[in-house]
């Protein structure tokens, strides 16, 4: 079982130039992918595309084979994608329904339209704000929630679906430095235990050595360069793509060019 | 000491709902100076600084806007003073172009013709965005709609500039690109608020860091102190963590170094010292 992109290239609508070229990418059950790249690479297209919303609801015109679990994207309801695949946009304030009148409503919206029962709604919902630690917004209004907030809650709600894969476009963008921890290592929970195949759209390159075991890089909407995070993340090319690298890499060539490899290395490798 | 830009006294914010967001906050923001505001997700920073502008009322507590208390002012008028770049671009942008976006603020203070082409032209420039003046803002991507709405706030040509949340979304050139602009202003005299949780880029620009938890301050100095292990308690109880570099600096003895380049440099003299030898 897989979340499969084979020799994809995808044009906007009323464009030529395309947007994404010759993807090809596996994203098995449990496994994290990262992406990386320089802004208007071809990230967020990517999300769209991987969860079957492009072309499906936006239109464009795409070459090549998106599958989930052996679905095709083109020839699939996207109500039954969307059961299969959740996607957190990059703007969650986008994603809320606007119709919960509290937090806890708002997380139970997608469970309750897959017509489950009353007692797993309310099980699934808890349990999603609770892996974020949410649990205190519950009572909260959505439209009244700080930026970090409204993240948290709208990321709730893709994980209460329990999809078997997840795409998440910069998840934690809006959220303080512990806040980002909580989600990437509820990620790996999530990933470990439900067996959830995850592609991870992140600028945070830190968070990603941390969480993911694959990465890619895109560059116009190419991929550049696939491989374990550990060696995509430490790519010397990544500044010259305009990727930051962790900052443990970033330390690292600083001391070494300051001829004090030794010293710091031994410190950055021992984090704290 | 000069009088400050803005000043906040004993200010409290109840919202309509009666969430509790600010808890009697006392900040002077001297002018000139670059300010960061960090602290956990909820825990005032939006509303504080919404406050400078008018867009939002204390519920008790004073705040002085370029040394005259903010009265009955109206936000059009404080924004010749105070402006801020949302959080959220979406929320700012309204105009079907780029360039009318841009143009929309310094219009209404009163510029016309060559000189408002060049106050756009200036801002569009500023932040790499000087090719898509025609563009709809909405085909611009995420990230590019952040650096519009702060090209927005650019063209107002406030003394006082309000960033919330600069570096979210922006890739290693974009960030550059806004540490350019925060260098450019503070350069000219301009007072720059900057909220973050990017703490790399607060220990690289800020001269000052507040540090904000349950909708009070709980701390507030250079980098330098802020970041220096002593202080990791009061940023962990907000849920923040220093910068790495401040961490390895810590653990290799070499006091506080809250930038990479204060932990190389200090790494260097160290090592010096220690081949020099004692005495």
């Amino acid at each position: 079982m897989a979340l499969t992109m084979t020799g994809v290239t995808y044009r906007y609508a009323g464009t030529t130039q395309p947007a994404l070229a010759d993807i090809t990418l596996e994203i098995e059950s449990g496994m994290v992918l990262g992406v990386v790249g320089a802004n208007e690479a071809g990230k967020s297209t990517l999300c769209l595309l991987a969860a079957g919303l492009a072309p499906a609801t936006i239109g464009g015109r795409i070459e090549g084979r998106v599958e989930i679990d052996g679905l095709s994207t083109v020839a699939t309801r996207p109500s039954v994608l969307a059961q299969r695949c959740g996607i957190l946009f990059q703007n969650a304030e986008t994603q809320l329904s606007g119709t919960a009148a509290t937090v806890w409503e708002e997380v139970a919206f997608g469970p309750r339209n897959l017509s489950l029962s009353l007692s797993e709604i309310v099980e699934r919902t808890d349990w999603a704000l609770d892996i974020l630690g949410i649990e205190t917004l519950g009572p909260r209004e959505p439209g009244r929630l700080s930026g970090g907030q409204a993240q948290l809650v709208a990321l709730a709600a893709v994980l209460a679906m329990r999809p078997a894969y997840v795409v998440l476009d910069e998840p934690t963008s809006q959220l303080d430095p512990q806040g980002t921890q909580l989600v990437g290592s509820a990620l790996q929970r999530l990933a470990q235990e439900t067996g959830s195949g995850m592609l991870v759209v992140e600028h945070k390159t830190d968070l990603l050595a941390s969480i993911a075991e694959r990465c890619i890089v895109l560059v116009d909407g190419r991929v550049v360069t696939d491989g374990s995070a550990a060696q995509v993340l430490a790519d010397p090319r990544l500044e010259e793509w305009g990727i930051e690298p962790p900052a443990a890499v970033r330390i690292g060539r600083a001391a070494e060019a300051a001829g004090l490899q030794d010293l710091l290395l031994s410190a950055v490798s021992g984090r704290p | 000491m000069s009088d400050p830009v803005v000043e906040v006294s004993n200010l409290v914010f109840v919202y309509p709902n009666g969430v509790r967001g600010l808890e009697g906050v006392d900040l002077r923001v001297e002018p000139g100076e670059r300010l960061a505001i960090i602290g956990q997700n909820g825990s005032g920073k939006s509303t504080l600084v919404r406050h400078f502008v008018g867009l939002l009322r204390a519920t008790s507590g004073s705040v002085r806007v370029g040394g005259q208390p903010l009265g009955r002012r109206h936000v059009a008028e404080l924004a010749r003073t105070v402006a801020i770049a949302f959080q959220n671009p979406d929320r700012q942008i309204f105009a079907a172009r780029v360039r009318d976006e841009v143009a929309f603020a310094p219009r209404n203070l009163g510029l016309r013709g060559a000189a408002l082409d060049e106050r756009v032209a200036t801002a569009l420039t500023a932040v790499g965005l000087e090719g898509r003046g025609d563009a709809n803002p909405y085909d611009l991507g995420y990230s590019q709609r952040k650096l519009l709405a702060v090209a927005s706030v650019l063209a107002m040509a406030a003394p006082v500039v309000v960033l919330d949340e600069p570096t979210t979304g922006q890739d290693a050139r974009g960030v550059r690109r806004v540490e350019a602009i925060v260098a450019e202003l503070a350069a000219g005299g301009t007072t720059v608020v900057a909220i973050s949780h990017d703490m790399r880029f607060v220990a690289d620009n800020a001269q000052r860091v507040v540090v904000m938890r349950a909708g009070r301050i709980v701390d507030d100095g250079p980098p330098e102190a802020v970041f220096s292990e002593p202080h990791w308690p009061v940023l962990g109880s907000t849920s923040l963590e220093p910068p790495l570099a401040a961490r390895v600096g810590a653990r290799l003895g070499l006091g506080a170094t809250p930038t990479e380049r204060s932990l190389v440099a200090r790494a260097l003299e160290a090592t010096a010292r220690a081949v020099s030898g004692p005495g």
